[in-house]
């Protein structure tokens, strides 16, 4: 299939992306792997009349430590992530879960920022940026500010991204190489999580219970209390309005959810 | 010394590479989409509307903003065909109003339906000139559920009066089950799956001195170039059907659909070469569906395992329009009793429109559905009385046999040993220990269940695609340069014809392989045959193949003993001349070669078969199962099938391995699903969950080679077993891992969430007798 | 608008729309029709072919996106008349039948063994999961993929075949 017809222009740095998106206003999409939105476009989905290609802006990729976190640039391909030495060594969590993303092929195209700004619940990095308490940034006209994840992400492809602005950069913080895990229930490998559970340092977040990344509050609140992980998992569906497909209905994934929050726990323990 | 004294050792059995591969692997093969031919130089391209609801009324068709946006050549309805014969149903036995027009005309019955057809310049154009054509639809109320359909309550076609295209009403004995000790009876669905070739469907055609060339890409260009003279109303001379390279077809791809006609149509109206290729959305609901049966049994016997009485009552999908699907229960019906001994039978079907794709052939075409739900029946049964399923089978199955035996479904098999294959896939197994395994992670509460699942088949292969006995006709001509040509009636696409039939004619005749060129799909060069389906080419083609090589040492004996003057019978093919040569007297002979320079050496004949053939096999499926979560993983495929005797182990296996994974993922994975309005839900690769590297193991083959007599070849069909026996193996395997905890059947695709709830559900119901209700 | 793109080692420069696909160009444009097309969601993994040398799917990447890179269809695989050690294997194990897959399939292959060249059997099939083939089961596309990367590290690869294959292979 093809998309609908469109203009195109190249972003050269961040800097030029934000002035490009100003100008070109509402209508106009980035574009970085473009396996999110491009796919969407040739289905006749979505129908920008301009795209901003950010793939090659210069000073959007790298995975580097600051301080007590770890930076990220929104172009950061999934196979970098994959492939990084720092994640390895400082926030692993997000290595293993940028492995699931699709295939070889998407891996090599598809970027951290692109998935996280395109906030498909059912995906895999959103829910792992929320896990890990990720700070984003997000740069428009008026310059950098910055989003806890757990504020970034509003509904079915909707995020407090306003229509000037990009995000740029991901920050984590160091976890060091234990406690966490990440399990995502899939009936093919390169599928859509039918639930996804990622866990670091206590925080747990869910992928696909509901119409975004969710964290899972009361199981949280019970590790904080001292409950055991089996007693903490059980609530992990707990306030979630899992939607229903062809893979699951609602009580199907809620009882996933509790079943990969305990199998996830256990993992993140078994890594002091 | 010289080579003809030498020892040599037939071709035939060895593992050849294929011939075919070195294009395949550089350039890639030419599919339709690849045409470069002159004749279509500046083609115009085809679009199709397709319906978007799947029933209703054509209100009105508003063409005007499509033709006169820039790039559109021309856009065609119903109204336009006003030169082609009135559609009549696919096949004669089909209530005449339940026909397929070439696009639709008054009544939309199924979503994807074909409305309109845009021609245009561009390929990127099609799409946007397509969302201009106006279609206003007043909507009808869909049927989708065939049990539903039976009822007639709304009618597809009402002039029809039914919603029934055919069928076999059920005829129940009321003591069918009298001596019974044990009746169990079950509904079980073998559900609509895609075929999913990986190319999708295409067409070129150019019309010229008065006559039509199109490119289909086909199973077998003579049912092509019939489809289509058929619906354009020309005679068949005026139609020739050129078969581009296939990717793939597993019985999808026979004859020509209402898109492929059109293609040629457009050529001809508007004088232009024209191509058409689809999208993946638009196949996954335009190009046929398989399977979709709704199958009802009822087994009975006594408790030593004996079963005696068996009854399968079918509902068979066809979609909105009956084509061969339709028919295909008459073989799920004919291979009912499998490969077992029952006393008595009971069988019935009725085949119903509903406002879905329609159905068609799909690898096995029938026959998976008769081994699926009497392998199903078995596993019940035995669950029933509590003992083995292998033991259940044991005691169930036909002795072996060397000559031809009737089955209670009416079939004629022609040889088998069906005891062995299922000892001997036990064996290779290590069915005891699977067992012992099972029972100590049972034992131990382990998480991850173990399954294990049998299936004993015995299918139909080469039942002929015309009326008589199945034949196929082949010719073999030597060049005087030394190379050869065969051109053969089937019609490869994938199956490795050329290095085959290739290896036939060199065993006959010595000449290598590399210098034989095998031809077909080209109805000018091949004006008959029979096409590649129904596991039949070998048998039929390849036999030809060989019948004709041996025909054609006739001919060469006849001028070689007058270039020679020698006795023909003096003579003997002698390999390393390709030729004939005076028998124990060396370096007298003359090659075929040069038998060919003063007139041609060719022999075109047709083979044929006393009848079908009746491969069987038994596969052991072991699964793990996830109690948790539900998830059923396969962990092991151990199949035996028996083909008789194999030419090329490579390609053997290699059709085996293919039918096994396709098999496996209607286990486990596949469905295409309808919502409860008649739209479907699994019209991308990303929805439809084709079965990928990642969910399957490498299989256990184990091969034994039971030959048949009718052929020379001793072969039967081998491109059809992995899905027969594959599919109730891992579905019983799956339902096997959680029967301790109550579980009798899960419907296909097993999915996580079915396993899921059958647990729970058996839990339930554990419960509640529990609780003493 | 133009893009400049190097295919199979040659660069060209090409007047082109936006929104057209790269599989297009390669098909359409530069005439390299190996590279096949199999769906419209970056599922099936026809497509594959290597830009700046990396696997990735060209029905899902614009030509636009391609400006200055380098190129890699299944027709400049081979180094001249010498084959890629995944294309030998492939005919060597029957790794293909109707061959549609086939050119994205050997990409894809050629590309993971890049990056883990000797991978396990459930590596080489994690590394396919981008991949379909309807045929082929994939066995012999994993048994051919593995016995490439012996071939590449410069081990013997017959004698080592799990497929339990002991007759000797026929090369026409």
């Amino acid at each position: 299939m093809i998309p609908a017809a469109f203009d195109y222009v190249k972003a050269d740095t961040l800097d030029h992306a934000v002035q490009l998106l100003a100008e070109h206003g509402e209508d106009a999409k980035v574009i970085a792997g473009g396996h999110s939105l491009l796919p969407m476009m040739k289905l006749r989905l979505a129908f920008p009349t301009v795209l901003i290609d950010i793939r090659r802006a210069a000073d959007a990729s790298y995975v580097r430590v600051e301080g007590e976190e770890v930076a990220i640039g929104a172009l950061t391909r999934h196979a970098d992530l994959v492939a990084s030495d720092v994640l390895a060594a400082e926030a692993p969590l997000l290595a293993e879960v940028a492995a699931h993303v699709g295939d070889p092929q998407v891996r090599h195209r598809g970027t951290i920022g692109g998935s996280v700004a395109h906030s498909d619940p059912a995906a895999d990095l959103p829910s792992a940026v929320l896990a890990s308490d990720a700070t984003l940034v997000l740069q428009g006209p008026g310059g950098r500010r910055e989003v806890k994840a757990a504020d970034f992400f509003l509904g079915y492809f909707e995020t407090v991204l306003s229509p000037d602005e990009l995000l740029v950069e991901l920050r984590v913080p160091r976890t060091g190489t234990g406690g966490w895990g990440y399990e995502k229930f899939v009936r093919r490998a390169n599928d859509w999580a039918i639930v996804g559970v990622a866990t670091v340092a206590g925080r747990v977040a869910l992928a696909n219970m509901g119409n975004k990344p969710l964290r899972a509050a009361r199981t949280e609140e019970a590790l904080a209390s001292g409950a055991s992980i089996a007693d903490a998992a059980a609530l992990a569906a707990e306030d979630t309005s899992p939607v229903e497909d062809m893979h699951a209905n609602a009580d199907y994934r809620r009882h996933l959810a509790r079943v990969l929050t305990r199998r996830a726990l256990e993992a993140a323990a078994a890594r002091p | 010394m010289t080579a003809v004294d030498m020892p040599r050792g037939s071709i035939l059995g060895t593992r050849v590479q294929r011939v075919e591969d070195p294009e395949f692997l550089t350039t890639g093969a030419v599919y339709t989409e690849d045409l470069t031919d002159e004749r279509l130089t500046g083609a115009v391209r085809l679009t199709y509307v397709r319906a978007p609801i799947p029933h209703a009324r054509i209100a009105s068709i508003d063409t005007s903003a499509a033709t006169a946006a820039p790039g559109c050549v021309a856009v065609f309805t119903a109204a336009d065909l006003t030169d082609v014969p009135e559609a009549g149903p696919a096949m004669p036995m089909f209530p005449a109003p339940m026909a397929q027009s070439l696009l639709a005309s008054g009544t939309v019955r199924y979503v994807g339906e074909p409305v309109a057809v845009v021609v245009h310049e561009e390929r990127y154009d099609g799409e946007d000139l397509a969302e201009l054509v106006e279609v206003d639809y007043d909507p009808l109320p869909a049927v989708v559920d065939p049990r539903k359909a039976v009822a007639g309550e709304t009618l597809l076609f009402p002039e029809a009066g039914t919603n029934v295209a055919m069928a076999q009403p059920p005829e129940h004995a009321d003591d069918f089950f009298a001596d019974c000790e044990v009746v169990v009876t079950h509904e079980i669905v073998n559900q609509r799956v895609a075929v999913a070739p990986l190319e999708v469907r295409a067409a070129a055609a150019v019309w010229s001195d008065d006559r039509l060339t199109t490119w289909i890409p086909n199973q077998g260009a003579q049912g092509s170039q019939a489809a289509v003279a058929g619906a354009l109303g020309l005679p068949k001379e005026q139609v020739r059907v050129i078969t581009p390279a296939v990717g793939g077809a597993f019985g999808a791809k026979f004859g020509a659909d209402p898109e492929h006609i059109l293609v040629g149509w457009v050529a001809r109206r508007l004088g232009r070469p024209a191509t058409w290729v689809e999208t993946r959305s638009e196949n996954m609901v335009g190009m046929t569906h398989g399977r979709g049966q709704v199958q009802t049994i009822a087994i009975g016997g006594d408790r030593d395992g004996n079963i005696k009485a068996y009854r399968l009552d079918v509902v068979q999908d066809t979609g909105a329009y009956p084509r061969i699907g339709a028919v295909l229960p008459t073989l799920t019906l004919l291979m009912a009793p499998g490969v077992y001994d029952f006393d008595r039978i009971e069988t019935s079907f009725a085949s119903v429109v509903t406002n879905t794709t329609p159905v068609g052939a799909y690898r096995g075409a029938g026959r998976p559905e008769a081994t699926a739900v009497v392998e199903r029946a078995i596993d019940l049964f035995a669950a029933e009385i509590g003992m083995d399923p292998a033991e259940v089978r044991h005691r169930n199955v036909l002795p072996a046999f060397t000559e031809p035996v009737q089955s209670k479904g009416g079939a004629l098999y022609d040889s088998g040993d069906y005891t062995m294959a299922l000892d001997t896939v036990l064996k290779a197994a290590d069915y005891d220990g699977l067992r012992r395994e099972q029972a100590a992670r049972r034992e131990r509460g382990d998480t991850k269940l173990l399954g294990i699942g049998l299936s004993t088949y015995v299918e139909i292969t080469g039942a002929g695609m015309e009326a008589g006995n199945p034949r196929e006709n082949a010719t073999v001509e030597i060049h005087p340069d030394g190379t050869a040509t065969i051109l053969t009636g089937t019609s490869p696409h994938g199956q490795g014809h050329s290095t085959v039939w290739a290896m036939l004619a060199s065993e006959e005749l010595g000449i290598p392989i590399e210098k034989i060129t095998v031809k077909w799909g080209d109805t000018d060069l091949v004006p008959e045959g029979g096409g590649t389906g129904g596991s039949r080419s070998l048998q039929q083609g390849g036999a030809a193949v060989k019948q004709a090589a041996v025909e054609l040492v006739e001919v060469a004996r006849g001028r070689a003993a007058d270039r020679l003057e020698v006795a023909p019978e003096d003579l003997v093919v002698d390999h390393a001349l390709a030729g004939l040569s005076v028998k124990g007297v060396p370096d007298t002979g003359i090659s075929f070669a040069q038998l060919a320079e003063d007139e041609p050496l060719r022999v075109r004949t047709v083979f044929s078969a006393p009848g079908a053939t009746y491969p069987f096999g038994a596969h052991v499926a072991v699964v793990e199962v996830d109690v948790e979560t539900g998830k059923a993983t396969l962990e092991r495929l151990i199949a035996l099938d028996d083909a008789g005797v194999i030419m090329n182990p490579l390609i053997a296996e290699g059709q085996r391995h293919g039918g096994l994974a396709q098999g496996a993922a209607q286990a486990l994975l596949e469905e295409v699903l309808y919502d409860e309005d008649g739209n479907p839900t699994t019209t991308t690769f990303a929805d439809y969950p084709i079965v990928t590297a990642t969910e399957l193991p490498s299989f256990e083959l184990v091969t034994t080679e039971t030959p048949t007599s009718y052929n020379s070849l001793g072969a039967k069909g081998i491109g059809e077993a992995g899905t027969i026996g594959a599919t109730p193996a891992v579905q019983n395997a799956v339902i096997d891992a959680v029967a301790h905890l109550g579980v009798r059947h899960i419907d296909m695709p097993t999915s996580p969430m079915r396993i899921w709830s059958a647990i729970n559900d058996a839990a339930g119901a554990a419960a509640g007798e529990g609780n003493g209700n | 608008m133009q893009v400049t793109i190097t295919v199979n080692g040659e660069t060209r420069t090409d007047e082109v729309e936006p929104r057209l696909l790269l599989v297009h160009y390669l098909r359409d444009v530069a005439g390299l029709k190996a590279t096949n097309i199999g769906c419209d969601t970056s599922s099936c993994g026809a497509c594959t072919v290597h830009v700046d040398g990396e696997s990735v799917k060209s029905c899902t990447v614009l030509a636009a996106q391609a400006d200055g890179t380098s190129v890699t269809t299944l027709e400049g695989l081979a180094q001249g008349e010498t084959l890629h050690p995944v294309q030998t294997a492939f005919r060597a194990e029957h790794g293909l039948q109707c061959g549609f897959c086939t050119p994205g399939m050997v990409m894809a292959a050629a590309s993971l063994l890049k990056e883990n060249p000797s991978p396990s059997e459930q590596e080489v099939r994690e590394g396919l999961e981008g991949n379909i083939c309807r045929c082929t089961g994939y066995h012999n596309i994993v048994r051919a993929v593995l016995a490439a990367a012996d071939t590449m590290a410069g081990k013997d690869a017959t004698g080592t075949d799990a497929s339990g294959s002991d007759a000797e292979a026929v090369t026409a």
